[in-house]
């Protein structure tokens, strides 16, 4: 018997030793760790901006030199492609093991920020950046929930503009971009003709969907969100919302029904670009212009048409995108880190990456740059400073998207396939989406 | 009781006497001969228990316990302070009048309708490949290799390919069913709508039956030549050998080969991950892609875990009963 047990035991406790060991091997990497005389070493994880993963580390690396020659401080940057970033930084959130310095998509900011995995930027460490005027106001809301510290700072700003073809619009006679959503209807039934289309839309893209779900609610006046952080999608002004935007494929026909099936967030760009489609509402387009070669002078910039004031919505056409910046609060560099974000969002880095990324530096003293000046950049900026408005931002925020742009999939493949998009068919799923919601919960 | 403890105290004092020895004698001489004898084989087995322990066990009591606590993007730094949910994340799981319940559901029948489908057509596409690649003949080894492509591509680059056929306006499928066959005049869509169960099927098939051909093949490989012959000089069919020589002495390899099909399309998150992206249609909408669409989109990891269970239990319950079938007719047979 004792001999049994006792066989049992040292079973049992070699084990707890493999799993001890096992854990601490997973600990032990301090590579990065201060107090030794080794120089500093951050690592950063780098969304991914430009067209490939590669040429986003060739944009980063000259800036990252600069900062190391600077301080002293060497930063290892890894490019995490955007099917990967969110996956990563959860895994590394539950783990404790990731990286110093990280960016992030400002709509997840108030979910992370519940998480409580980065360390939050109060107003001393605000003050160290150039203090908060320094940074463009919408773009700084998009940093986490109202009445807490930033749980990250912009880096990189974008919004949604119309992209319209100039040539099309010539040959359709139309003399420039629609200021209403009427005009932009009669002028894409125009321009819809020769197996070419009025307008592209990303239609099987989750976040696109939700993106514009979000901008056509604000111009109705709806709240994803009521006041105590409770689900309210199927509200009458959002189903009115959502079919406004569906319809431009279902009943107004100005939307190529196989715009039902684009999903990985680079179709309605090929088509637009290629000509296929005359308009375009999207963020920078830049680097696929690039990349198919055409000048980006053929294409105009302008705001997607405002509500009616006299109509009750809000005067809202663009979502405040972008990209934050956030520091792990588990990084044994916070200082470093703290030089790095400082690094990141002063004048020359934010003048040298955006121009780069064809995006929209988030400090003003930026904007004295001639590149920031052009027409379109402009237009961007005119939108995010005065008519853009953050996602609401609250910790149920990437489930409204998940839900939301699952149940516009849906309607636009319905639309493709000619059934009618009735208010009582946007509202039943709307009502689904936010069902599996309150139920998840 | 009585006999370990002599042997034991023997083993203190020869450890005392001998204390000049070296370390590894030593440490012998402590552990009763007893002990050593009966424990060596469980010694020798314990790496390979340990490991299985991590790799296998040890994730799924964890994913077991996640599945009992409210664990949401509020609690994953810290899995200790998140509220117990008790049945919670189960009940709405399994409440089929709840939206999320009603999804689960369907997601389940759906993947039940796939699994059948594509085990059927894997397994019939398989043994035709194997029975008619049965007897020598030339060019059997080119088709042969042929035949196994789709298996050894890496799914990625099958899958993606597939999607691109399927693409409504510019894929190859369409071209080929409108403009070169003229068979309707609309172009279909293949990746959403009510094809795209089709669309899913087909690439499950495509990519899966090469195994089953192999399998089968192997399989036959074990059957001797001389039944043939005989049967044939009593005059059997082709035909008739497939069903009383072929499909009988097979019986071993099936049962293992349709029980490993199932798993895999039951479980196929590549396949229906790569052709639609991160929303799969509602038509498509295959279990293992709901359920990570249900808690790591959505940020709610103890639900998620929770339909997890039920899906392992699901499959535990099919795989017992299965076996048991199978097995008890063989024994008959």
């Amino acid at each position: 018997m004792r001999t049994r047990k006792l066989g049992f035991m040292t079973a049992a406790m070699s084990m707890a030793g493999a799993l001890v060991l096992a854990t601490s091997a997973c600990g032990g990497d301090d590579s990065g760790s201060a107090g030794s005389d080794r120089p500093v070493t951050l690592t950063y994880w780098a969304s991914n901006q430009g067209p490939s993963l590669e040429a986003d580390k060739q944009v980063l690396q000259p800036e990252l030199d600069r900062f190391e020659k600077q301080t002293g401080i060497k930063v290892n940057v890894e490019v995490v492609p955007w099917s990967d970033l969110l996956n990563r930084i959860l895994a590394a959130t539950t783990s404790g093991q990731g990286p110093d310095v990280l960016n992030i998509g400002n709509t997840w900011s108030a979910s992370l920020q519940a998480t409580g995995a980065f360390v939050p930027f109060d107003d001393a460490a605000l003050a160290a950046l150039g203090g908060k005027e320094r940074f463009l106001g919408p773009s700084l809301a998009a940093t986490g929930a109202a009445g807490q510290p930033p749980t990250a700072v912009p880096i990189y700003g974008m919004t949604y503009g119309l992209f319209y073809n100039k040539k099309m619009f010539a040959d359709a006679g139309i003399d420039g971009p629609p200021k209403t959503w009427d005009e932009l209807i009669a002028d894409g039934k125009k321009l819809t003709r020769d197996g070419k289309w009025g307008l592209a839309v990303e239609g099987a893209s989750v976040s696109e969907n939700a993106h514009h779900a979000f901008i056509f609610g604000q111009q109705h006046g709806a709240d994803l969100f009521d006041s105590s952080g409770k689900a309210q999608f199927d509200s009458p002004q959002q189903v009115a919302a959502v079919k406004q935007y569906i319809d431009l494929m279902a009943v107004r026909k100005i939307v190529n029904p196989g715009n039902a099936e684009y999903a990985n967030g680079t179709e309605a760009i090929q088509d637009f670009v290629t000509g296929k489609a005359a308009m375009l509402m999207w963020q920078s387009i830049a680097s696929s212009v690039k990349a198919a070669g055409v000048s980006e002078d053929d294409f105009g910039l302008a705001p997607i048409p405002l509500p009616d004031p006299g109509a009750g919505g809000r005067q809202v056409n663009g979502m405040v995108a972008g990209i934050n910046l956030a520091v792990f609060k588990h990084t044994k560099n916070s200082d470093a880190a703290m030089k790095f974000v400082a690094f990141m969002t002063g004048k020359e880095a934010q003048q040298t990456l955006n121009k780069a990324y064809g995006s929209l530096p988030t400090v003003n003293d930026a904007y004295d740059d001639p590149a920031f000046q052009t027409p379109t950049i402009k237009a961007f900026q005119q939108i995010l400073a005065n008519t853009a408005a953050p996602l609401p931002q609250v910790p149920d925020e990437s489930q409204f998207e998940t839900l939301v742009g699952t149940a516009m999939n849906q309607m636009f493949a319905d639309a493709a396939a000619g059934k009618p998009i009735t208010d009582e068919y946007v509202k039943a799923k709307l009502s689904d989406a936010k069902q599996q919601m309150t139920g998840g919960n | 009781m009585v006999v370990s403890t002599p042997s034991r105290s023997g083993a203190w004092r020869g450890a005392e006497r001998g204390g000049g020895d070296g370390g590894g004698g030593r440490i012998t001489r402590l552990i009763p001969v007893r002990l050593r004898r009966v424990g060596l084989p469980y010694l020798l087995i314990l790496p390979a228990v340990l490991l299985e322990l991590l790799i296998h066990l040890v994730p799924m009591v964890i994913g077991v316990g996640m599945s009992f606590l409210k664990l949401t993007q509020f609690f994953i730094r810290n899995w200790l302070a998140a509220p117990f949910a008790g049945l919670g994340n189960y009940r709405v799981a399994v409440d089929v009048d709840s939206a999320v319940g009603a999804a689960l559901l369907h997601s389940f029948l759906v993947t039940v309708a796939f699994t059948l489908l594509a085990v059927g057509l894997s397994w019939l596409f398989g043994m035709c490949g194997a029975v008619l690649m049965q007897r020598p003949f030339r060019g059997r080894g080119v088709l042969r290799t042929l035949f196994l492509v789709p298996y050894a591509l890496p799914i990625y680059a099958g899958v993606i390919t597939w999607s691109f056929m399927f693409q409504r306006d510019s894929g190859m499928i369409n071209h080929v069913l409108v403009e070169q066959l003229h068979l309707t005049d609309e172009h279909p869509f293949w990746l959403i709508g009510g094809n795209s169960f089709a669309s899913l099927v087909v690439v499950a098939v495509w990519r899966l039956w090469p195994f089953a051909f192999l399998v089968l093949t192997a399989g036959l490989q074990n059957i001797p030549e001389d039944l043939y012959e005989a049967s044939a000089i009593d005059g059997a069919s082709w035909w008739r050998q497939v069903r009383t020589i072929t499909l009988p002495l097979l019986r071993p390899v099936n049962q293992v080969l349709v029980l490993v099909l199932f798993l895999w399309n039951f479980n196929d998150f590549n396949t229906p991950y790569v052709l639609f992206g991160k929303s799969a249609p509602r038509e498509a909408d295959l279990i293992s892609i709901h359920i990570y669409q249900s808690s790591f989109v959505t940020w709610n990891f103890g639900s998620g875990a929770a339909m997890s269970v039920l899906l392992l239990l699901f499959l535990l319950l099919v795989t017992t009963v299965y076996l048991a079938l199978t097995t008890r007719r063989r024994i008959r047979a």
